[in-house]
């Protein structure tokens, strides 16, 4: 079973503004065939001030998609059309406390919903510009076309690449083979043949046991400092807190806190840690709800 | 409260008499049964009973054709790569559309690896085409493999008359029989069928436990080298304590099977039935007629697999769909699409599958929460109207698809 949020079963459970609005003025009917969801937004806009007096949901879909559609409803009600299209899916996502990684897409068909319903008012043809695919890196949730888009766009060649474009296989690493079946494709494409290179996470081995409590410090702050950026992008961050032998203390901040993928991620970062420090240690971040999130993983 | 589990064709619950015939090999009876002392000899012994238990299950011929494998994936991934290492001119291979990731995924890798692989199509049943099959029979042809009952639908292959015509056609033939096992009766040692796998918690049995049959004869190339163990074809120190449990979970099966195949499909026909009365717009998918006893897989059109099982879960129903989001693949379920179901439909497919522990209580509640479920989810689909489908939902509702 999926790890929904409270508030994503919640919206589920008893969804808001559920059913037909049979005086709407703006309708976007969108789907993600890679989910088999399909979702009707009905909204009733006041022609004067372009304010959403009304919005309402069908849904055909599965948990996330309808709690997405509700929170969507909730999110823009009372908005006037600009500032509704400022809502990005991550706004749904961060509304019901996050998604899993698979059922991002969820939110995303939220977002396009809306975008064909203001077209629709407006009497524009909505073209929906995005396509998805097989999902490739469960860590950062990064599909298949992403990863040949970047791949053909920045003329990649090695997984490592990957890894610093577009942060799949950047987590758990399982994702490797796939990945590398996909730069095979492309380089193939342009004539290239996929060479495999060793990917190199962290630099010199070192030995387990001989750092110094400054040196390890120095080298966690280095790990953390190298994964920033990548946070950063998704509007969190990271610190250090502080280290008691095997256990490091950080604290998460901004989207990060509390994020689905917050277990995850710190995962991901504690793998980074062992394989800098040559040793076995644990992550923990400070907050009380997300220490339990982070343990509960199988 | 205990709750209803509907959900025997994902895993079963190990029978408490199989745990305690376990036991012991946990705890007093831990020797390894290679070695020589009696710690290791009694531990032998029981392996021995076990692998006899099995062979009876299976009407096998010899108790030397049981191997004790980790699970059916293992046991198929063994069956096949054995046939091709046993026959590396042939560089063909034939499989179902149905049929398991454990061969589907295997199949694929292979094509990537040269082989050229076919895949049997079925029809809206979900039956195969036995002329396309003998068409494409031939002595370049290492293996086929088809499932004796498929776990989604539970429907029949005809594997005893395929592996007739393999045979014939001088082809090794697997069978992955996992969920068939257990629910219809076998009989290996009149039947052309080279490798059976099966998988012990189908049956009652704990998780990590499988078996593949292999016919005396049949020529075999293992996957593990190693010890001597399961007579050096399968290496590694035996899961003792789950081979006895695997053992004694057959004789179990075996004393059950008029039970599985009676009261069982009693119940399941009765779910069935008293849902498809109580609901509109739904339908039982596969071959209903030639199925396993204990499956009934009912596709609710315009609503989704994983909603329906999720509200199922808040009344303590366990069942499961073939929808995409259930598996966290991008597809609805292949053996559905295969079938050429529509996709409105395919995405609401939901399969409650029973056991011998079933009760009657248990289905009479299903029938009566199912359809409340089903319309409440109606409610909230743009494919339906005020009360049933709307004039025409494909029409009336036709998204922009990403």
């Amino acid at each position: 079973m999926w790890d929904y949020s409270d508030k994503v079963k919640e919206h589920f459970f008893q969804p808001r503004n559920a059913g037909p609005l049979p005086d709407a003025n703006a309708v976007g009917d969108v789907g993600s065939i890679s989910c088999g969801d399909a979702l009707r937004l009905m909204l009733k806009v006041d022609p004067e001030t372009e304010v959403i007096q009304e919005a309402h949901f069908q849904t055909f879909g599965c948990g996330s998609a309808i709690a997405s559609s509700s929170a969507l409803t909730e999110i823009i009600k009372g908005l006037k059309l600009d500032e509704a299209l400022k809502v990005s899916n991550q706004d749904i996502a961060d509304y019901l406390d996050g998604l899993p990684p698979e059922k991002m897409h969820c939110s995303v068909m939220g977002r396009e919903a809306l975008q064909a319903a203001v077209a629709n008012y407006r009497g524009e043809e909505w073209r929906d510009d995005h396509e998805e695919g097989a999902l490739i890196c469960k860590c950062f949730a990064i599909d298949a076309v992403m990863i040949e888009d970047t791949v053909r766009a920045n003329n990649l060649s090695t997984v490592e690449d990957v890894i610093n474009y577009t942060k799949a296989g950047g987590g758990c690493a399982s994702c490797h083979e796939g990945i590398e079946e996909i730069l095979a494709k492309v380089l193939e494409e342009r004539g290239e043949t996929f060479k495999a290179v060793p990917v190199k996470i962290g630099k010199d081995a070192p030995k387990p046991g001989k750092l110094t409590n400054l040196e390890r410090i120095r080298r966690i702050e280095a790990v953390l400092e190298s994964v920033r950026p990548q946070l950063q992008r998704d509007h969190g961050d990271i610190e250090l807190v502080d280290v008691d032998g095997k256990t490091v203390y950080v604290s998460m901040t901004g989207a990060c806190a509390g994020c689905q993928m917050e277990a995850l991620t710190l995962q991901g970062i504690q793998a980074k840690l062992m394989e800098e420090l040559g040793e076995l240690v644990k992550l923990v971040p400070t907050r009380a709800g997300s220490l339990a999130r982070a343990t509960s993983q199988p | 409260m205990q709750g209803i589990y509907l959900d025997n064709n994902a895993t079963t619950r190990v029978d408490p008499a199989v745990v305690e015939a376990m036991l012991p090999y946990f705890t007093e009876q831990f020797g390894n049964p290679s070695s020589l002392h009696s710690f290791g000899n009694k531990v032998g012994l029981a392996v021995k009973k076990a692998r006899m238990q099995v062979q009876e299950l299976l009407g096998a011929e010899h108790e030397s054709e049981i191997i004790f494998t980790s699970c059916g994936t293992e046991s198929d991934s063994t069956a096949i790569l054995s046939a091709l290492k046993a026959n590396p001119e042939r560089r063909e291979i034939i499989t179902t559309v149905l049929e398991h990731p454990a061969i589907l995924s295997l199949y694929s890798q292979l094509e990537k690896e040269g082989y050229t692989a076919h895949y049997l199509k079925v029809d809206g049943k979900g039956r195969v085409d036995l002329d396309e099959y003998r068409r494409l029979l031939s002595d370049k042809v290492a293996v086929v493999s088809a499932m004796w009952a498929n776990n989604e639908t539970g429907s029949f292959f005809p594997v005893l008359e395929m592996a007739e015509l393999a045979n014939a056609a001088g082809v090794m033939f697997h069978t992955d029989a996992v969920q068939a096992v257990g629910k219809v009766p076998i009989d290996l040692k009149n039947s052309k069928i080279d490798m059976l796998s099966l998988s012990g918690h189908k049956l009652h049995a704990p998780k990590g436990i499988g078996v593949l049959y292999l016919k005396r004869g049949t020529r075999f190339r293992p996957l593990l080298r190693g010890g001597h163990q399961e007579r050096g074809r399968r290496a590694g120190t035996e899961n003792t304590a789950s081979i006895v449990a695997l053992g004694k979970a057959c004789e179990m099966a075996l004393e059950a099977m008029e039970h599985e195949n009676t009261e069982v499909r009693r119940l399941r026909d009765k779910l069935e039935s008293g849902i498809l009365a109580r609901v509109p717009h739904a339908f039982a998918t596969g071959d209903v007629t030639n199925r396993l006893p204990n499956t009934s897989n009912i596709a609710f059109e315009y609503i989704e697999g994983e909603a329906i099982l999720l509200l199922l879960n808040k009344f303590g129903i366990a069942a499961s769909s073939g929808s995409a989001c259930t598996s966290g693949s991008l597809e609805p379920s292949h053996v559905m699409r295969a079938m050429g179901i529509p996709y409105t439909a395919a995405h609401g497919t939901t399969r409650f599958s029973l056991s011998r522990y079933t009760t009657e209580e248990e289905i009479d509640r299903v029938i009566q929460v199912v359809p409340e479920i089903v319309a409440q989810l109606r409610k909230l689909s743009p494919y339906w109207g005020e009360n049933g489908p709307s004039a025409e939902p494909e029409k009336d509702f036709a998204p922009v698809y990403a």
